[in-house]
């Protein structure tokens, strides 16, 4: 099966440095697989991340790429898309990186509806910093930041993105590989921002110290704890505490900001043309 | 030539980006650098250019990093504290040789300071505003029509050098208000960014040459390469090896030194029989020069360099100019900063400052003080 991607991927860069049995790599080829699918001009592709174990993955991914600086990396990917909207421009972020520091960022993003494809790897901890506890660690688990219990709440970030104003959320976890690549494959023939969470699984930082099992017994939490959508809206909210909600969120069409500009760049163009009549 | 035109400095700052070619600006609004936004907002789009307000300074430089790696001109202005926002992303600048230019209407600080009172602080900031040592070029305007100028200057040093270059303005150069005539676009001499001729399996995005600037090859036309802010090899792959640290390190650091005199802008003002010597920037400069005048209608000899190229620091210029001198005296609107580089470069001539830190201008008469104090002493 990775003979499908290999042109996609810097082979000669592996191995890559993640732990074993961190999620990174099945979120990276879904990801690769989404792109291989959709048809994209590979050279006219663009990859965008942060700082952070996700983020690492540009690294090893065969286009045009960029590792920027922390949390920035939406940033980044608008000036990239807005100087040359025929680019396909994805961003690769964690939840350390997209939803603390990259908070704002991404809230803006969503909120002017630009054409980019935010892939957030959910691992819930920070990783390369050695464990954490992030936006999105659960109230109550532990980390070496939270050694009595993480006291804060943890965002819903497909609920954060889509009130800022996205117009394609979805979330997929790492088991549930084949409907992750579709709803990178939805969220890549969007016009707009598109945000998809990836819940992925740490058990070195996260899982060891919240007692989780190694990979393989992460990997059945997900397929345990995960509630399709569909399914979700007739489930009790006590029934779905806990569970992790997956598939495709919400769904609109909304005027994308980069053709906004070209609209506007073309009103000055005919305005010069009706003056040389 | 134009037609004669009243323009504030932020205007013909501006102006001279658009008439060099930029065509993509992110900021962020800080006094006293709006203007700059405003320009721009109104009339990139009609030059097929691309403007748009970001929701932070950090914000603004990363979006203007990731155009520039487009191929397209970016610029971005701010002040003092926005200055101080931008500064990581200003050394993944540096780190990467991606072309750009910040443009900082320096503003009264620390902190929030003196939103619209002048001030020349941020002199050491250009230069060590982030962390780790990097190659930077920063250049100050004193009048309007050196705003365009030096603004043109800035573009295409970034584009040649492929560092990220700060024009550093001042609140009085960039909303005074003066007469100018500017050169028509077509007259100006632009440089543009080295762009690789290799296939793109031969390209190494940080290979140098002789030159020691690499050429850069746009996104999106094939050739599929790495950026990042981690030491890197010449293909762009990071590495954590001593020897490549070194290497590109070295090599960053010492790529502007065959292009010094080039980069070495700088006027003077009646230093040839000058027993004193000025040395000054930015608005204060202009307090140097009435001051010039009035010293010597005293009969004081007095002469005036005034520098352009803040960074790399002219060390050699400087011993040039201060050789023979019996004083140097160093005005500026902040506490010695840029007196500092001057001690470090001259050999017997006694040194001091005119200095102020309260967001009022230093006056020429205020220079003739220290002038005949400096005499006295002699």
């Amino acid at each position: 099966m990775l003979i499908d991607v290999e042109n996609l991927m810097r082979s000669h860069r592996l191995p890559h440095i993640w732990c074993p049995g961190c999620g990174n790599g099945i979120i990276m080829k879904a990801i690769l697989e989404g792109i291989r699918e959709s048809n994209l001009d590979l050279d006219k592709t663009v990859i965008v991340s942060g700082i952070g174990c996700s983020s690492r993955a540009t690294g090893y991914l065969n286009f045009d790429t960029i590792h920027t600086t922390h949390g920035r990396a939406i940033a980044f990917a608008t000036g990239v898309k807005l100087a040359k909207p025929e680019l396909n421009v994805f961003v690769i972020t964690g939840d350390g990186d997209g939803a603390a520091i990259g908070g704002n960022h991404l809230i803006h993003a969503a909120r002017r509806n630009i054409d980019l494809n935010v892939i957030l790897f959910n691992n819930n901890i920070y990783g390369m910093t050695g464990g954490q506890y992030s936006p999105l660690t659960p109230h109550g688990k532990f980390a070496t930041t939270s050694p009595y219990g993480n006291m804060e709440r943890s965002f819903d970030i497909c609920n954060l993105v889509q009130a800022a104003g996205a117009t394609y959320v979805a979330r997929g976890t790492a088991f549930h590989t084949k409907m992750l690549i579709d709803l990178i494959k939805n969220a890549i023939s969007n016009k707009g921002f598109s945000f998809v969470e990836a819940v992925t699984m740490c058990p070195i930082s996260y899982g060891r110290r919240n007692k989780m099992g190694n990979a393989p017994d992460m990997l059945k939490w997900q397929r345990d704890n995960a509630v399709n959508v569909k399914a979700a809206q007739k489930m009790e909210p006590e029934k779905l505490a806990g569970k992790i909600i997956i598939g495709e969120l919400h769904k609109e069409t909304a005027p994308e900001y980069t053709e906004l500009y070209e609209q506007l760049i073309a009103r000055f163009r005919k305005g010069a043309e009706g003056d040389g009549q | 030539m134009r037609k004669a035109q009243l323009l504030q400095g932020n205007q013909a700052c501006a102006m001279a980006a658009i008439d060099a070619g930029v065509r993509f600006y992110a900021g962020y609004p800080i006094t006293p650098s709006t203007e700059i936004a405003e320009f721009m907002a109104e009339n990139l789009p009609k030059v097929g250019g691309k403007f748009i307000q970001m929701e932070d300074e950090i914000a603004g430089m990363a979006a203007i990093l990731g155009a520039a790696l487009t191929g397209v001109k970016a610029i971005t202005a701010t002040s003092g504290p926005g200055f101080s926002l931008k500064q990581e992303n200003i050394g993944f600048a540096a780190m990467t040789e991606i072309p750009c230019v910040i443009v900082n209407v320096q503003r009264l600080g620390p902190s929030t300071g003196g939103p619209t009172a002048p001030a020349q602080g941020d002199v050491m900031q250009a230069r060590w505003g982030t962390h780790g040592d990097h190659p930077v070029i920063a250049l100050s305007p004193a009048s309007v029509l050196e705003s365009y100028d030096i603004t043109v200057q800035a573009i295409n040093f970034s584009e040649k050098f492929r560092v990220p270059v700060i024009v550093l303005l001042d609140e009085v150069i960039g909303h005074m208000r003066e007469k100018v005539i500017l050169p028509s676009p077509e007259e100006l001499t632009l440089i543009e960014r080295k762009r690789t001729n290799l296939p793109p399996a031969e390209y190494k995005p940080y290979e140098a040459d002789s030159t020691r600037i690499p050429a850069i090859a746009d996104f999106g036309t094939g050739y599929r390469w790495h950026v990042t802010g981690l030491f890197h090899d010449e293909n762009g792959n990071p590495s954590g090896k001593a020897d490549t640290i070194h290497k590109q390190a070295t090599r960053l650091l010492t790529k502007l030194d065959p292009y010094l005199e080039e980069i070495t802008l700088y006027k003077s003002y009646c230093t040839e029989d000058a027993d004193y010597l000025l040395i000054s920037f930015g608005c204060t400069a202009r307090s140097a020069a009435e001051a010039v005048d009035m010293a010597r209608s005293k009969g004081y000899k007095v002469g005036l360099l005034q520098l352009q190229t803040i960074w790399p620091f002219p060390e050699q210029l400087v011993k040039e100019f201060c050789t023979g001198k019996k004083a140097v005296i160093v005005p500026e609107l902040n506490a010695g900063q840029l007196r500092g580089e001057v001690q470090k470069v001259i050999t017997n001539q006694t040194l001091s400052g005119v200095n102020k830190i309260n967001g009022d201008l230093i006056t020429p008469e205020e220079i003739v003080m220290k002038i005949k104090e400096v005499a006295g002493q002699c």
